[in-house]
């Protein structure tokens, strides 16, 4: 298959010494594998994302993400935006879709972008990259590069919210997806499609504001898991992979529970599978190691 | 009470749905609510919230504007977006909770120190100096927004946390000097100062 090439959005999550800095590394990994080369969008900015609204209003927050479609216009053109943060990819690819309905707005936010010398035209695509792996490689397409199956590995895959909607994935139902599923069993372990969690909201960014109330829904997550007699978590989103990671302390101590689930990212599975390192699947980023991906990794 | 709620008060005196049509996001949608409820089942904090999505489209509706500019309930939306996924007629109902909680808050109607309304001035504020989020400032600014005292009792009981992320490379002491950012946050200063005067601008004209 041809070389994939896309313009990278990382998200200020995913930055060396940030929460998700594992995410992308793993992500690298896995592009590596599957012959995707992603170029960053060069000096891009944060987007808001959700919780900005608070404080940026509406066009400021729009026009966040217009400047970085707008350095991707300049600097990777005619290639896709590709997110790999689900807000990130969700507050992009709604600025794209306001901007293109509402004539006003477009042009403010030129006249704001016009301070810097930008301009902003709206013609890319943005993308999450799981619509890449889902839509462009395929699950046959990720089996084949499997070196290592996860075999014997029962796997709750956590969708989440802002991957599923309002967008989502093509094809996919907003309240049963099945592609992290499909994902699961393409690189050799055992899904759990009835995991019923799995588009369950973890709080997001009230998880910083409203720790009680986030932390009651993220217990229910790990409960269900657990009853699902899942190994461990799989999901494609930093926030999700945050709150229902690195609360479990917290949550331990309060509920009585005995919470010590790994949760890791789709590429960190697909990183091992393909025969990676334990390092470029990043497994030294998790506060929980998933040790059964360590012991498949060092084999 | 703030200049500009007082001539919104006296602009729209007769209809707050006009009023919520002209100057919040998304605002012309709320007369298609059919009141089916389905937003309200879906919504993940709705048992906290004194009055959930539909209800406070019926509010709208029925003219109860202190009740509703002045509730904490819309801040409590996590944005997962489940409504505007099942929402029969197609209301963007996760964009006007948003509109209707900034607002509040431009008007000076919002709870005092409703934490998700703080945290969200917060979150903003920091990614403005930089272009990027600082998220151990993000964690600092949070801890200590309620004074010196406070502060360091939440970052006590968050101590083992910030631990365990530090160890996993996954939290940077080091951010608290300098940090990431864009190449020159000044241009991007100026662009963000810009649609704000230009959304400042829009709600003058409404007044
Ligand atoms: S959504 Fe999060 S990670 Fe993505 S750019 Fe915005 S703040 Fe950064
Ligand atoms: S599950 Fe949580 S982090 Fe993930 S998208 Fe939903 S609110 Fe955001
Ligand atoms: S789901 Fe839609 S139509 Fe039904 S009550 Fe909510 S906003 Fe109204
Ligand atoms: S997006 Fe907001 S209002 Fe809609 S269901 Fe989720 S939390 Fe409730």
């Amino acid at each position: 298959m041809a070389k994939i090439e896309l313009s990278f959005y990382p998200g200020c999550s995913s930055q060396k010494g940030a929460t998700s800095s594992n995410y992308l590394v793993s992500a690298q990994t896995m592009c590596e594998e599957l012959d995707i080369q992603l170029n960053e969008i060069p000096d891009w900015n944060c987007c808001g994302a959700s919780i900005g609204y608070g404080g940026g209003g509406e066009l400021p927050r729009l026009t966040l993400s217009a400047r970085n479609i707008a350095l991707s216009e300049e600097h990777n053109k005619g290639q896709e935006i590709v997110a790999t943060c689900a807000a990130c990819w969700l507050s992009t690819r709604e600025a794209k879709e306001r901007l293109h309905e509402d004539e006003q707005m477009f042009k403010d936010a030129n006249a704001a972008l016009s301070e810097a010398g930008l301009k902003y035209e709206g013609e890319a695509n943005v993308r999450h990259m799981v619509e890449v792996l889902v839509e462009d490689i395929g699950f046959d397409g990720i089996k084949e590069k499997v070196k290592k199956p996860l075999e014997g590995l029962k796997i709750a895959g956590y969708v989440g919210c802002q991957t599923n909607r309002p967008f989502g994935i093509a094809g996919e139902s907003f309240e049963n997806p099945m592609y992290l599923d499909n994902i699961v069993d393409a690189v050799g372990a055992e899904s759990i499609p009835t995991y019923e969690k799995k588009v369950q909201c973890c709080g997001g960014a009230l998880a910083f504001s409203e720790p009680e109330k986030s932390q009651e829904m993220i217990k229910g997550i790990l409960e269900a898991a657990y009853d699902n007699g899942a190994d461990m978590i799989v999901t494609p989103c930093p926030l999700c992979q945050a709150n229902t990671e690195i609360y479990q302390d917290q949550i331990n101590e309060k509920y009585g529970t005995k919470f010590k689930m790994p949760i890791v990212y789709y590429s960190t599975l697909m990183s091992v599978a393909f025969g990676r390192s334990a390092k470029d699947a990043a497994l030294d980023g998790h506060v929980i190691p998933a040790k059964q991906l360590e012991e498949i990794a060092n084999k | 009470m703030s200049d500009l709620n007082t001539s919104m008060i006296e602009k729209y005196r007769s209809s707050f749905l006009k009023e919520v049509e002209a100057n919040v996001e998304e605002g012309e949608w709320v007369k298609m609510c059919m009141q089916c409820g389905v937003c309200s089942g879906s919504c993940p904090l709705g048992k906290h919230w004194d009055h959930p999505p539909q209800e406070i489209f019926m509010m709208i509706r029925a003219n109860k504007r202190e009740e509703v500019l002045g509730s904490d309930s819309m801040w409590m939306c996590t944005s997962c977006y489940n409504c505007i996924a099942r929402c029969p007629r197609g209301l963007p109902i996760t964009h006007i909770m948003h509109g209707l909680a900034v607002y509040s808050k431009r008007l000076g109607l919002t709870p005092k120190k409703q934490p998700t309304a703080e945290f969200s001035q917060i979150f903003w504020d920091n990614l403005m100096k930089k272009g990027r989020v600082n998220e151990l400032k993000l964690g600092l600014s949070m801890n200590f927004k309620d004074g010196f005292g406070e502060g360091v009792k939440n970052a006590m009981a968050n101590q083992k946390l910030g631990q365990n992320m530090m160890k996993a490379k996954r939290m940077n002491p080091m951010e608290a000097f300098g940090g990431h950012g864009v190449k020159s946050p000044g241009d991007l200063q100026k662009i963000i100062k810009k649609a704000q005067e230009i959304e400042e601008s829009k709600i003058q004209a409404a007044k």
